[in-house]
């Protein structure tokens, strides 16, 4: 715990020594985190300084190992690294699906020729990666991927299509799942590839959904040649390294879990409700609409209080609890529940597509209230979340 | 606080789930009940768990309590209720018990509560007065007289009220029916002139009573905390009994699921066992979901009282209504995945469905915390 201490000194002092004054001011609504890759404009070079400034030192990517550019911290440190920065109001430097899903998994099962190649550009961020593994006839059953990776000699030969990449059309290189084995059964067939998105015979389409536009893409893959060093693991072997993935992907939005629950405006419901639907002696008017806000406000409390157990239970040494298992369940159904619940209490002054006549919020909540539909969709739907449990937890069989 | 059991706690479950196993087992209910057993529950274990130092766990150890919090009294309401064991832990140590705790002057104190601790008193609190759980709907009239007062009016549904010691009587020295302001709390023994009681059998073989007060006449002395004052009192006193109450049904309520999910699992019907449907399957999830949820809220709120805690009695009203809500689901459930059996007297599963609906309809359902919640929260 000394140690603990002298180091978040140390730390803090950096920080503020080394953070740049816009760089501790919330996003601007015009503003984006920093993503990386190697297009990237920094219109703002205090952005770019203080990437380079963690980069130096690692603290993109904390707690992994110095010899690939990262910051070598213990977890315990990474978390007082963590505190710091949201103490000193200092943004993250850098977001990517490098940092929380493909540099993990190169860790474990990368050769050390992609470990050197790939891992400190994806510290720096000069790399920016996305990921293909759904498809058009793979979804909930992603092990059924029929994007094909013929073995052509020194390289392979892809060809098919992956849908729902996020960002693929910024992204510098993508993380790809194909099938390299079409006579062996379904999860023993897949290989994990990486290759580079200007590589010839790569198309991006951008995807529409019923909110408007999204960082969602199709991607098409016409005799795309990627070399054979470009194989992560064994060949046929990609099955377990995407399931590795998937549990590291899970974590990331278990982690973004406490945002799900509690911030978003869940107190500003009943303050929309008086708003929109009128008050009695000071109170909601319409008492179906009051019991409502109510029941929502206590499924959120119940369910940030089950993420604090959580935590309390893995810090006592109990491990990842059963009730883990039902946060992205109970998350994502709670918030379509919260958005269902706001377009009634907002009425027609929800239903605005854009154009006069609506305000700002109201657009913005009706958007909100369209896209929240794919929360119980994607990254497992809530269909497979209950499958999940059944069998994990409960152990009811198959 | 944190919401993982320490080791003391972990010990002290394990050796409360030993005790009711043993002694206080479903059957023992089913006894009860089958006998028309006139206590409606065994003086024994209440002894019992008076030597264990249950009965007054949360009581200070000068009045002969052991002197923990409601987070240790939870977990021993919560092994009761796996058992369905019925106890006055609810009437005395949870409801009438902090009435005296929190608003009885020193004599009062000291003269109850040890022997409440020793699980030498039974009490009851006759707050209830129409169908529904209705804290200010007290029109029961409490008139000046020339020693004390004279009580006059109906309770109904009053816990343990045919085999209490002294009932804790909420009526009205002022005001209206439904104010909060007016209410004072007396302290009336059950020997008194004037009361008369109809035990009431419940349909979960639980005990409670109607009473009738014509001119009851009590002391001065028998009131507790100042005239008119008595919400002061009676509003902290069932915040706890709320939250200890959810502690009994979170107990009934992962009894009831288990029960369940093993029976998924032995029950065979066209060649496999019926927890592989796929509907059952989901069903079964989501009751995990709402037990979890349950549990973490319930957890909390028995630490908000012992750190004293500004959203008490938010936190009665979210744990009373989740609880209610999620043992009514599991309660049906339960009995409707049990098939045929499940619907028998036999079958023990019956019992933790009508338990839930008692408690559910104990001291306010779902829908009364909600607008109770609200309320609070200024909506």
């Amino acid at each position: 715990m000394e140690n603990l201490d002298s180091f978040r000194t140390e730390i803090g002092k950096w920080l503020e020594q080394n953070c740049p004054p816009s760089m501790r001011k919330p996003l601007g609504p015009d503003e984006d985190i920093n993503w990386g890759g190697r297009d990237k404009v920094y219109d703002n070079p205090e952005e770019k300084l203080w990437l380079d400034r963690m980069a130096a030192r690692g603290f993109t990517t904390p707690t992994w190992p110095k010899q690939y550019g990262g910051g070598g911290l213990s977890s315990a440190q990474a978390r007082v690294l963590a505190e710091e920065m949201r103490r000193l109001h200092c943004r993250p430097p850098l977001v990517s699906f490098g940092i929380t899903m493909l540099g993990p998994v190169l860790l474990q099962y990368g050769n050390e020729e992609q470990k050197q190649e790939h891992l400190p550009r994806i510290v720096r961020g000069e790399i920016r990666w996305c990921q293909g593994y759904s498809e058009p006839g793979a979804g909930s059953d992603l092990a059924g991927l029929q994007t094909r990776a013929e073995d052509q000699g020194d390289h392979y030969l892809v060809n098919g299509q992956k849908i729902w990449t996020s960002y693929a059309d910024y992204a510098d290189w993508i993380f790809c799942l194909v099938r390299t084995n079409t006579t062996a059964p379904k999860h023993d067939g897949i290989s994990f590839l990486l290759f580079d998105m200007k590589t010839p015979g790569v198309t991006v389409a951008p995807i529409k959904l019923i909110s408007g536009s999204s960082p969602f893409c199709q991607t098409f893959f016409q005799d795309v040649k990627v070399p054979k060093k470009n194989l992560v693991g064994k060949l046929d072997g990609g099955w377990t390294i995407a399931k590795a993935l998937l549990q590291h992907e899970r974590e990331m939005i278990g982690g973004m879990g406490l945002g799900m629950g509690g911030s978003g405006g869940g107190g500003t419901l009943d303050a929309l409700a008086k708003e929109y639907c009128g008050t009695e002696a000071g109170r909601i008017a319409d008492p179906v609409i009051r019991d409502q806000v109510a029941q929502h406000l206590m499924d959120s409390r119940c369910f940030t209080t089950t993420i604090r157990r959580s935590g309390d239970e893995a810090k006592a040494g109990a491990g990842p609890g059963a009730a883990s298992s039902m946060f992205k369940l109970y998350g994502t159904e709670m918030n379509k529940r919260r958005y269902e619940l706001l377009v009634k209490v907002l009425g027609s002054q929800a239903l605005g597509w854009e154009g006069e006549g609506f305000n700002t919020r109201e657009l913005g909540t009706t958007r909100e209230w369209l896209r929240s539909k794919g929360n119980s969709i994607e990254g497992g739907t809530s269909e497979v979340q209950l499958n999940i449990i059944a069998k994990r937890v409960l152990g009811l069989p198959d | 606080m944190s919401l993982a059991l320490s080791e003391e706690q972990e010990l002290l479950r394990s050796t409360a789930r030993e005790f009711v196993s043993e002694h206080a087992p479903v059957r023992e209910l089913r006894k009860l009940r089958d006998t028309q057993d006139a206590t409606g529950f065994s003086r024994a274990l209440w002894k019992q768990m008076g030597e264990l130092g249950w009965a007054g766990i949360v009581l200070p150890e000068e009045l002969g309590g052991a002197g923990l919090g409601f987070a240790e009294l939870g977990i021993v309401l919560e092994e009761c209720g796996r058992t369905l064991a019925a106890t006055p832990l609810v009437s005395t140590t949870l409801l009438a018990g902090n009435v005296v705790l929190l608003g009885g002057n020193e004599m009062q104190k000291k003269e109850i509560l040890p022997s409440v601790a020793k699980a030498e008193r039974v009490l009851a609190l006759a707050l209830q007065e129409a169908a529904h759980h209705a804290p200010y709907a007290v029109a029961t009239r409490a008139e000046s007289s020339a020693n004390g007062y004279k009580l006059t009016g109906k309770k109904t549904f009053v816990l343990d009220g045919h085999v209490a010691d002294q009932i804790v009587v909420v009526a009205r020295t002022a005001g209206a029916t439904g104010d909060r302001d007016g209410l004072s709390l007396f302290l009336v023994p059950k020997s008194a002139r004037g009361l008369s009681v109809q035990r009431t059998i419940m349909v979960d073989g639980r005990n409670a009573a109607n009473l009738v007060l014509e001119g009851v006449e009590v002391e001065r002395s028998a009131l507790i905390g100042a005239a008119g004052r008595g919400a002061d009192v009676l509003d902290p006193a069932l915040d706890r009994a709320t939250i200890g109450l959810a502690a009994e049904m979170l107990g009934t309520l992962g009894e009831a699921f288990e029960r369940t999910i093993k029976y998924l699992k032995d029950r065979k019907q066209f060649g496999v066992p019926i927890g592989s449907f796929q509907a059952l399957k989901h069903r079964a999830a989501n009751m995990f979901v709402e037990v979890e949820l349950s549990r973490s809220i319930v957890l909390d709120a028995l630490r908000a009282i012992d750190e004293n805690r500004p959203d008490v009695p938010q936190l009665a009203s979210i744990a009373k209504a989740r609880l209610s809500d999620a043992l009514h689901l599991v309660g049906n459930e339960a009995v409707q995945m049990h098939g045929g059996i499940g619907v028998t007297d036999e079958e023990e599963i019956g019992l933790f469905m009508k338990r839930a609906r008692v408690a559910e309809l104990t001291l306010g359902d779902g829908a009364y915390h909600r607008a109770r919640f609200a309320a609070l929260s200024g909506f």
